[in-house]
């Protein structure tokens, strides 16, 4: 079965060139017939993978490496792609995906441009796949088959971290494909309006999942870790944060080039790096040249493999960008003071951010270069990535409303006045009967400016009840985008700020007064799952006349050699009441106590309310687009 | 233009202050006695290994120990909080801390090995420094 499926991904390879070779000479037909076909061949592949886990095939070294026969049925299915060799596979599949939608759904009225966009995605696709069947190779039989398999890393035995790669790939391999179509624009040496609407559909395809990738990863770490943050600017999250930050740069500016034609140059430079930190993001976090909690698949050839990749296609895509650049429409002139120039704007702060955060990851690299060992926190990012940002927060709502070619400046100092007072209401509030830290009042005033912002952006363009219902579908995505923006910050300014942390030890039956709480640790016993056994900590939580009981565990994975920490979490609706088990210790007088870290999260929900609305709002984005193309065929 | 380049600016010198301040410096035991304390109140890392029968608990959730390096030399770490799971005598460390006026190391987050194919790489580094 196995070999059925080897054999697939070899044919699935010699068809992904076939498609490179047929789609550059032009051949619509033969390109988007073949993306198909492999798309066919691959998912045959990926599924006898599939299976191979689900059966606990251990005569596959991949499934004896990272499966087991006790693993809950939906973790061996999810084992698929929670190591190096699946996940690549993962990669190839959507990847492929992409260009047999992109087959499918494309239709400009430009079958050459359309034939050269899936040409340069069967390249990528070749490329990936060669690095899959060469370098990394999840085909590979055992002989003997061992009885047993080593299990898969007991961290990622978890719901949101079973769907955690896919959405994250669906967004990183989506770049691939709005990569291609940069690629098949410049070769046309055709940047224009009707390129940006296509590209800008895939931008959005590939955006609403990274999204919601990057939120289940941070809820993830958030119950899984037991540390109680939820983004801790480790180099792994890094890495999915910057391709992030050059799509959400690559949506606004590819906007410009959609309604006015203008910034098509720097969009389709844009379009190309948002699939370059995709690929930067792999190498970083699979060739271990950096400190990360998260780091998995660590191994140096393999890293060295995806840097080339990265620079041959990246390079390939530059040099062809230098040489055609200067021969692209420019558009209409547009000046500083109007939507162009704000959605400029926009582009410049998200650039800046994202190599701040390119910088601080990369810093504790050259350092080491210069003999020097260092590691980059938290606190630099808070320094330069926070305040920048809130630059292009404060502004968003003011110059959405700004109007193409030239903007009506005279009603900005309201504005400023508008956003002055808000600041002011919460500064009184924090001199005055709630203690809210001066940053934190600026940034819940950056919150509220932003939600009421969307409210009155979309009421502006209503004007009426009536129109309200109107509105196409891809103004209410903008709209629930930005206003989810302003969820996500007031819901991490309310959690940065007001979080309390405390460690506490306790005997069994001792309680101790935490965060407004009163903790009882009723006992500690010994637990067995399906292929683990744990610690559970009983504790009763009395709060008023609220009585909860939290069952924080520890749990050990013998296949693994593996423990992790199962925390424990009471949602109160205003925030999270949050244990998490620590080890237990015998002091000099021979009694046991038990330590736990007892947080108090207040609002955390909102960070991911927040996210979920931005996904949703990419995704409304998209449908809204169709009917407008089908308006200017008309 | 101008206000692209005030931006520009103002980016790259928050970034060169920032990374001034908050780069955390890593040092083994060793490094600490060649080079002497850092200064008083910075975020340092220090790595080793945990040095056996040094761990000593405290009443509530305190605790010190010793971080070895091989070299002879070692450093006294006092931590209030949760270990890592796999935070064991004989086992590599990473802790990111202060010193305090009195050369007394507190730290704020201790990092142990993750799993079996993991540990801070710059354990990694000093293992093959001292060995």
């Amino acid at each position: 079965m196995i070999e059925a499926g080897h054999f697939a991904a070899f044919l699935a390879l010699i068809l992904s060139f076939f498609q490179a070779g047929q789609g550059l000479m032009g051949q619509r037909r033969a390109a988007g017939l073949s993306a198909i076909v492999a798309f066919g061949a691959m998912t045959f592949s990926f599924a006898t993978l599939v299976v191979a886990f689900a059966t606990s095939d251990f005569s596959v070294q991949l499934v004896a490496a990272n499966s087991h026969t006790l693993k809950p049925f939906v973790y061996k299915i999810a084992g698929t792609w929670g190591n190096h060799e699946g996940s690549m596979a993962l990669w190839c599949l959507v990847g492929i995906g992409f260009g047999a939608a992109a087959a499918k759904l494309l239709s400009t009225g430009r079958p050459t441009f359309e034939a050269r966009a899936l040409g340069v995605q069967g390249l990528l696709n070749g490329g990936s796949l060669l690095y899959l069947l060469l370098a990394s190779s999840p085909f590979t039989r055992l002989d003997p088959a061992p009885l047993q398999g080593a299990g898969l890393n007991p961290l990622l035995q978890d719901p949101a971290l079973a769907a955690h790669p896919p959405m994250l790939y669906l967004g990183y391999v989506g770049y691939s494909f709005v990569f291609a179509l940069a690629a098949a624009g410049l070769i046309e040496g055709r940047i224009d309006r009707v390129w940006a609407r296509t590209a800008r559909l895939w931008a959005l395809a590939a955006f609403a999942p990274l999204t919601v990738g990057i939120a289940l990863g941070s809820y993830w770490a958030y119950y899984e870790l037991g540390w109680g943050g939820w983004w801790f600017w480790d180099p792994v999250e890094n890495a999915s944060l910057m391709p992030w930050l050059i799509g959400a740069a690559l949506l606004h500016s590819v906007i410009v080039t959609e309604k006015r034609g203008s910034f098509g140059v720097w969009t389709a430079l844009l379009a190309v790096l948002a699939f370059c930190f995709s690929m930067l993001g792999a190498f970083l976090v699979r060739s271990g040249v950096l400190t990360s909690v998260h780091a998995f698949a660590v191994d140096p050839l393999r890293g060295s493999l995806l840097l080339a990749g990265l620079l041959f296609f990246g390079g390939a895509a530059l040099i062809l960008f230098a040489l055609r650049a200067g021969k692209l429409e420019a558009g209409p002139n547009w000046t500083t003071g109007s939507r162009e120039g704000a959605l400029m704007g926009n582009n410049l702060v998200l650039i800046v951010a994202t190599a701040t955060v390119l910088l601080g990851t990369l810093f504790p690299l050259i350092a080491e270069a210069a003999g020097e060992t260092m590691s980059v926190g938290e606190p630099y990012f808070n320094l330069t990535f926070t305040p920048i940002m809130s630059l292009a927060l404060i502004a968003l709502p003011i110059v959405q409303a700004w109007s193409w070619g030239k903007a009506d400046l005279s009603s900005l100092w309201q504005w400023a006045a508008a956003f002055a007072g808000i600041v002011a209401v919460f500064w009184l509030a924090g001199i005055g009967p709630f203690d809210i830290p001066l940053l934190a009042g600026i940034g819940l005033a950056i919150a509220v400016w932003l939600i009421a912002g969307a409210a009155m952006e979309i009421w502006r363009r209503a004007k009426t009840v009536q129109r309200l219902g109107k509105m196409p579908a891809r103004v209410w995505g903008m709209t629930l985008a930005h206003a989810g923006l302003g969820f996500f910050v007031m819901g991490a300014v309310l959690e940065t700020s007001g979080r309390e942390h405390t460690t506490i030890a306790l005997q069994e039956g001792q309680a101790t007064n935490v965060a407004g709480w009163q903790l009882t640790l009723d006992d500690v016993e010994s637990i067995e799952g399906p292929n683990w056994y744990a610690e559970r900590a009983t504790l009763t939580a009395r709060r008023g006349g609220t009585v909860t009981e939290l069952q924080p565990h520890k749990r050990f994975y013998p296949a693994a050699q593996m423990p992790t920490t199962e925390t424990a979490i009471h949602k109160t609706g205003l925030a999270d009441l949050y244990v998490a088990l620590g080890d237990g210790r015998r002091n000099t007088q021979g009694e046991t106590r038990w330590t736990f870290e007892v947080f108090l999260n207040p609002f955390i929900d909102l960070i991911y309310l927040g996210t979920i609305l931005i996904g949703l709002g990419a995704l409304l984005s998209m449908f809204g687009r169709k009917a407008r193309a089908k308006e200017a065929e008309e | 233009m101008a206000i692209a380049g005030l931006l520009l600016v103002s980016a790259v010198t928050l970034s060169a202050v920032a990374l001034k301040q908050h780069a955390d410096l890593f040092y083994t035991p060793q490094l600490l006695a060649e080079q002497g304390q850092p200064d008083v109140g910075k975020r340092v890392r220090i790595g080793g290994w945990v040095q056996i029968d040094s761990i000593e608990y405290g009443d509530g959730a305190d605790m010190t120990f010793l971080i070895e390096d091989g070299s002879g030399e070692t450093l006294a770490v006092s931590y209030t909080g949760v270990v890592p799971d796999l935070f064991r005598e004989g086992e590599g460390v990473v802790a990111t801390g202060r010193f305090d006026e009195s050369g007394a190391f507190t730290a704020e987050n201790i990092l142990a090995k993750h799993d079996e194919n993991y540990q801070p790489r710059e354990l990694k580094n000093a293992r093959q420094a001292t060995s």
